[in-house]
């Protein structure tokens, strides 16, 4: 590990050194997997010219299902079985201090679109409101709406509107 | 019946969509209606624009004129009518003309209009231009008649706007009065909404979602230059214009909350207007600039209210139902149009601000955005129709109604632009 550390820190170098400035971005290396620079020391590498990929740590960031806050009805407090939810994403958050979230407020198609966007604001707030409480801190947090602009189910159903009312914790 | 509907379908896809987009229906009965012959120019089968059509068409959206038929008649602006025929047709007036090609290349546009009963000459107008201006010219000489027969100003050359969804494209349009002749503004894959016309006629202020929050433009319509005026922390939103266009009214929610602001319609530093925790949203300032109509939840559900525009005190003007917003003052200062919902319906209404006396005048059940024309008579709304979005203006009084019918899309937000200068 130190190794591989040491020959991507004297890579950089010998490359920012050279008269060709290469745009080089040193590489952190969360996810254990090899780097190697072209000509430069590679491990394990099969050949002169094998490349390793590399995969960013997507798997942290939780998919659209662990993102969404849903609202009743007339609704804009965070409901205690979602909680949970707000936990997980807000230690993600704390952990990464580089880490920008914009919460998303969205209303059902009901009603005017001002006034939507303006409630849709509310529930954005009330899950920044909450993050909050656990400690992440407010300049990583943007409460953001759309109103009724971007709904996520359509149609006028009761199942469509539920859908639609809701809270996305969106990773910028 | 055939051959005309061939020929429509064959104007309509040579002149291009904007074209095909609108046509006009006129519904309702008026009070006092000005029965009005207007003869088909001379020169207009080979004319590229219908001068006559296009201003029956502005005359009769106007609520206040009822078309005679004049079929058949094609005079010029020369000939003196007979005016007896005319009178037992039901005309009180007559407008007679002429669309003459020149040399050059444009086209020289006449008109006179006639008081039949009188048998008087009211007057006649004449124009150069090229075709691309033959609608305007059509629309100034409906103005024309309009003023002489009316005596309020016309404001058939005045401008809308107005945003489209198609698929997962919106498009901000600039249109004439009558929907035609649209121009897109801007076209973003994120919606645009409230879009809303300088007094000076040149810029629209607007919230657009193209950066995935929404934030406020100005935008100038003639050369495509725009300004973000409003991107505080969350949402930024219905900007709205004082009338001697210094001045921008918008809610934003940077302190928590959506809130009143007054900025500079240059952008800049944005001064507090009220401060509470509840909703305040969709600001709209007075003809005199001095108050500022708007909407708030702080009594629980969004009722619409009155401030001086220096802040201060809310007077609440809605007291009839659980849920009005979207205000619109006449020009004048004595009606207020809004959206009031009724039985979970969303109704237009228009309310008499000297007595308080509320009336909705439509019977859709979606309307949305109210904006009154320059000269206080009609009033333009989104609603929706047999299931699709469409734009309407009615009279005042909701007797006559006319549908400026889009052919693709949904068709929302519209506002009514100030009078040509």
């Amino acid at each position: 590990m130190k190794k591989l550390v040491l020959a991507a820190a004297v890579a950089v170098l010998l490359s920012a050194c050279s008269s060709t400035k290469l745009d080089n971005v040193p590489v952190e290396d969360k996810s254990g997997t090899n780097v190697t620079q072209p000509g430069g020391a590679g491990t394990g590498g099969v050949g002169e010219r094998a490349v390793t990929p590399v995969a960013l740590d997507t798997s942290k960031v939780p998919d659209v299902a662990n993102r969404v806050v849903y609202f009743d009805y007339d609704s804009y407090s965070v409901r205690p079985d979602f909680q949970a939810l707000i936990e997980t994403n807000a230690k993600l958050i704390k952990a990464d201090k580089s880490k920008k979230v914009s919460i998303e407020g969205h209303t059902d198609d009901r009603g005017g679109r001002e006034y939507n966007l303006a409630l849709g604001q509310k529930r954005a707030e009330a899950v920044r409101r909450a993050m909050g409480l656990m400690g992440v801190p407010e300049s990583q947090l943007e409460a953001v709406s759309f109103g009724k602009e971007k709904p996520a189910v359509m149609g006028s159903t009761e199942d469509a509107m539920a859908k639609n009312r809701r809270a996305e914790i969106s990773y910028r | 019946m055939l051959k005309r509907d061939l020929l429509i379908l064959i104007a309509s896809l040579v002149c291009g969509s904007a074209f095909a987009q609108f046509r006009v229906e006129v519904s309702g009965v008026g009070l006092t209606q000005v029965p009005i012959a207007i003869a088909t120019f001379r020169g207009d089968e080979s004319a590229p624009q219908k001068i006559a059509s296009i201003v029956q068409a502005d005359l009769e959206r106007s609520g206040q004129f009822r078309a005679v038929d004049s079929t058949g008649a094609s005079m010029d602006e020369g000939a003196r009518p007979e005016v007896s025929t005319w009178r037992q047709k039901g005309a009180d007036a007559l407008v007679t003309g002429s669309i003459t090609r020149l040399a050059d290349g444009r086209f020289d546009v006449r008109m006179r209009l006639w008081d039949v009963v009188r048998g008087q000459d009211l007057g006649g107008q004449s124009y150069a231009v090229v075709a691309g201006d033959l609608r305007l010219v059509a629309h100034r000489i409906a103005d024309f008649v309009y003023e002489k027969m009316t005596g309020d100003a016309g404001i058939f050359s005045t401008r809308i706007a107005y945003v489209t969804k198609v698929g997962q494209t919106y498009n901000l349009w600039v249109a004439d009065a009558d929907g035609e002749s649209a121009q897109s503004a801007l076209k973003s894959a994120e919606p645009i909404i409230s879009p809303s016309w300088a007094p000076s006629g040149q810029q629209l202020a607007y919230v657009s979602f193209e950066s995935r929050k929404p934030v406020i433009f100005v935008h100038d319509v003639s050369t495509g230059k725009r300004r973000l005026v409003a991107n505080f922390k969350g949402s930024n939103s219905a900007p709205a214009w004082s009338p001697d266009g210094k001045t921008l009214a918008a809610t934003l929610t940077r302190d928590g909350g959506s809130q009143l602001y007054l900025m500079d319609s240059n952008g800049g530093e944005p001064r507090r207007l009220a401060q509470n925790s509840s909703i305040d949203t969709e600001p709209t300032f007075t003809s005199n600039g001095k108050t500022i109509y708007f909407v708030s939840d702080r009594g629980g559900a969004p009722q619409i209210y009155r401030m001086k525009s220096t802040g201060g005190n809310a007077e609440r003007v809605t007291f009839t139902g659980t849920y009005n917003i979207s205000p619109a003052l006449s020009p004048d200062g004595k009606w207020l149009a809004y959206i009031s919902r009724v039985s979970g319906a969303f109704k237009l209404h228009i309310m008499d601000l000297a007595t308080g006396a509320t009336s909705a005048i439509t019977d859709t059940t979606a309307d949305e955005n109210p904006s009154f024309s320059p000269n206080g008579r009609l009033v333009i709304y989104a609603t929706q129709q047999q299931g699709r979005e469409a734009l309407l203006t009615t009279t005042v009084d909701g007797k006559i109604k006319a549908r400026l019918a889009g052919q693709s899309g949904d068709i929302r937000e519209p506002d009514w632009g100030p009078m040509q200068k």
